[in-house]
C-alpha cells in the first residue's frame, strides 16, 4: 500500500470505515492517523499520514509467533489465525509500530488489509471511503497495479527502516 | 528545528501512550525460571563432580525448591495469557525462530525431571517415606543408578533456561533496550547467581558455603562486567539505544536501578561475602536475600523499561 502524505487532510475516515468494516472493538483501532508538524509558526510544515500494520516482509511478530498464528499468507498480508492464538503478547511486543493489539476476546487482532474484500476482488475499506483518494493498494510485483503506478514517479519513504522489518507501506512525500 | 507528533484515532489500552502488555506475571516468572535453573544447573555440576557427600544442599536440599519455582513460574505464565484455553496450542508446533517456543518445550521437559530429581533424594528427607507401588518403587530405583545421566541432562536443559529467560526480551527489535545479545548471557548469570543464594540458605555445611558464596563472587564480577558491556554497546549504538541507555543514566529507572540492582543486589553482598570469607562473621542470609531481591527488581526494572523504549512517536 502506498499513502500519498501530500494528499492525506486526517479527515479519520479510514480510521473509522476500518471500525465500521472489520468490527473493532470500541476503543481500539487498526488504523491510526499521524500528524507530523515541523518547524516554528509562521513557518510551519505539517506532514499527514494515515497507518496501518506494515505487512513486513520480515515480520518481527511471525519470527516470535510461538504458535505459528501470526503467518504471511500467498501475497504478503500477515495475517492473525485466532484459534491458534495464546494471547501472550509476543507479536506485540516485537512490533515496531504498535499495530497490533489485544482483542478482547483474548486474541491478537490487526490489520488485515481487508483480505475478505480483497478476495471478492474489493478494495480495503479504508482505501475505498478515502475522501482524498490518498490510499493506493495492490500487489507491488506488477508493474501495472495502483500502487506500483504511485510509487512509479514519487519520492516515498518506509517508517523505522532501521527495524529492520522490511515495511510495505510507502508514504509518498 | 522542532517537530512535534500528533497521533489521532488511537487510544488502545496497554499499549498507548506507552506498551504495557507485560505485567508482573512475566518478571516474576523470569526470576523463578533464572532461579530454577540456577539451583538445577549446580545440581547436576556437583553430582557429576561426585562431590554429593559435601555439597548436600547443592545436590539434594535446594533442588527441592526448583518443582516449586518453575510451577509457580508457569502458573504466572498462565495467567499472563489473554486467550488462555488455546494455550495447548504450544505443543501443537515446534518453530525455531521463536524463543517462546525454545522455552515452552524446555519447561515441558526439565519441570518433570525437577520433580522427578526432588523425588529421587525424599527418602533422605523422610526416611519412612513410602512409595506405596512398587512400579514407583523400581522407578526411583532407577533413577538413583542413573543419576549421573540424568544430572548431564538437568544441567545442559538448566543452561538454555538461563539463557532462554534473556533471549526471549532480546529476540524482540522493536524494544532498542532488550535488543541486545548480551541479555542471554547476563539473565543466566544472574540466575545462576540467585540460585547460588538459594542454596547458601539452604546450606548447613561451613565447606560448601565456603563454595557456594566464593562461585556466586565470581557470578556477581561476571555480572557487572557484562552490565558494563550492555551499557557501552548501548552508548555506542543507534539512537533508540541510546535513549534506551539514558532511562537508567538519569532517566525514570535510574535510582531504582543502581540502588537495588547494581548497589543492594550485587556490589553490597559481594562485599559481605568478600568479609565473610575473610573471617568476619556476617549472618548469610543477608547477603543471600539481597541477592534474590536484587535479582527479583532487575527483571521488573527491565521488563517495564523495555516497554517504554521504541522506534516511532
Amino acid at each position: 500500500m502506498a499513502i500519498d502524505t501530500t494528499k492525506c487532510v486526517g479527515c479519520g475516515d479510514c480510521v473509522v470505515a476500518c471500525q465500521t468494516e472489520n468490527n473493532v472493538p470500541h476503543g481500539y483501532c487498526r488504523d491510526w492517523i499521524v500528524e507530523n508538524v515541523a518547524g516554528t509558526y509562521p513557518n510551519v510544515e505539517i506532514e499527514l499520514r494515515s497507518e496501518r500494520c506494515n505487512h513486513c516482509d520480515n515480520a518481527p511478530c511471525v519470527r516470535c509467533c510461538p504458535t505459528g498464528a501470526s503467518h504471511i499468507v500467498e501475497g504478503g498480508i500477515v495475517m492473525v489465525t485466532h484459534e491458534e492464538c495464546i494471547g501472550c503478547g509476543a507479536c506485540i511486543e516485537s512490533c515496531p509500530y504498535d499495530a497490533r493489539y489485544s482483542h478482547p476476546e483474548g486474541y491478537v487482532d490487526k490489520c488485515t488489509f481487508c483480505k475478505h474484500r480483497i478476495d471478492n476482488g474489493q478494495l480495503p475499506a479504508c482505501v475505498e471511503v478515502c475522501p482524498t483518494k490518498c490510499l493506493y493498494f495492490g500487489d507491488l510485483d506488477d508493474p501495472n497495479s495502483d500502487v506500483s503506478k504511485a510509487l512509479q514517479n514519487r519520492k516515498w519513504k518506509v517508517l523505522a527502516p532501521e527495524a529492520g522489518t522490511k515495511p510495505q507501506l510507502y508514504f509518498l512525500t | 528545528m522542532k517537530e512535534e507528533l500528533f497521533v489521532s484515532g488511537r487510544d488502545i489500552p496497554n499499549i498507548d501512550p506507552y506498551l504495557n502488555i507485560w505485567h508482573w506475571q512475566i518478571p516474576l516468572y523470569l526470576f523463578l525460571g533464572g532461579l530454577a535453573a540456577g539451583i538445577l544447573f549446580f545440581a547436576g555440576y556437583y553430582t557429576i563432580l561426585r562431590k554429593e557427600k559435601e555439597m548436600e544442599a547443592t545436590v539434594k536440599w535446594a533442588p527441592f525448591l526448583a518443582p516449586f519455582a518453575l510451577v509457580l513460574g508457569l502458573f504466572a505464565l498462565f495467567l499472563d495469557l489473554k486467550h488462555k484455553l488455546y494455550f495447548w496450542q504450544l505443543y501443537t508446533t515446534v518453530r525455531f525462530t521463536s524463543p517462546m517456543s525454545w522455552g515452552a518445550w524446555t519447561l515441558m521437559l526439565i519441570t518433570p525431571i525437577s520433580f522427578i530429581w526432588a523425588a529421587s533424594y525424599i527418602k533422605e528427607v523422610f526416611p519412612k517415606w513410602d512409595w506405596k507401588f512398587d512400579v514407583l518403587n523400581r522407578f526411583e530405583a532407577y533413577i538413583i543408578k542413573n543419576r549421573k545421566g540424568i544430572a548431564w541432562i538437568m544441567m545442559i536443559l538448566a543452561v538454555i533456561l538461563g539463557v532462554y529467560t534473556g533471549i526471549l526480551l532480546s529476540a524482540f527489535n522493536a524494544r532498542p533496550l532488550w535488543n541486545t545479545s548480551i541479555l542471554g548471557p547476563l539473565f543466566l548469570v544472574s540466575g545462576l547467581s540467585t540460585g547460588l543464594a538459594a542454596i547458601m540458605l539452604m546450606s548447613k555445611s561451613k565447606y560448601e558455603r565456603k563454595v557456594v558464596s566464593r562461585l556466586d563472587l565470581i557470578m556477581i564480577a561476571v555480572e557487572l562486567f557484562l552490565i558494563i558491556h550492555l551499557f557501552m554497546g548501548f552508548l555506542a549504538a543507534s539512537e533508540v539505544q541510546v535513549e534506551a541507555a539514558a532511562l537508567f543514566l538519569g532517566g525514570d529507572f535510574t535510582a531504582v536501578f543502581w540502588i537495588f540492582v547494581i548497589f543492594l543486589g550485587l556490589v553490597f553482598p559481594a562485599v559481605l561475602e568478600v568479609l565473610e570469607l575473610r573471617g568476619y562473621h556476617i549472618p548469610v542470609w543477608i547477603p543471600a536475600v539481597l541477592i534474590l531481591i536484587g535479582g527479583l527488581v532487575f527483571r521488573f526494572v527491565m521488563v517495564e523499561a523495555g516497554q517504554i523504549t521504541r522506534f516511532l512517536y
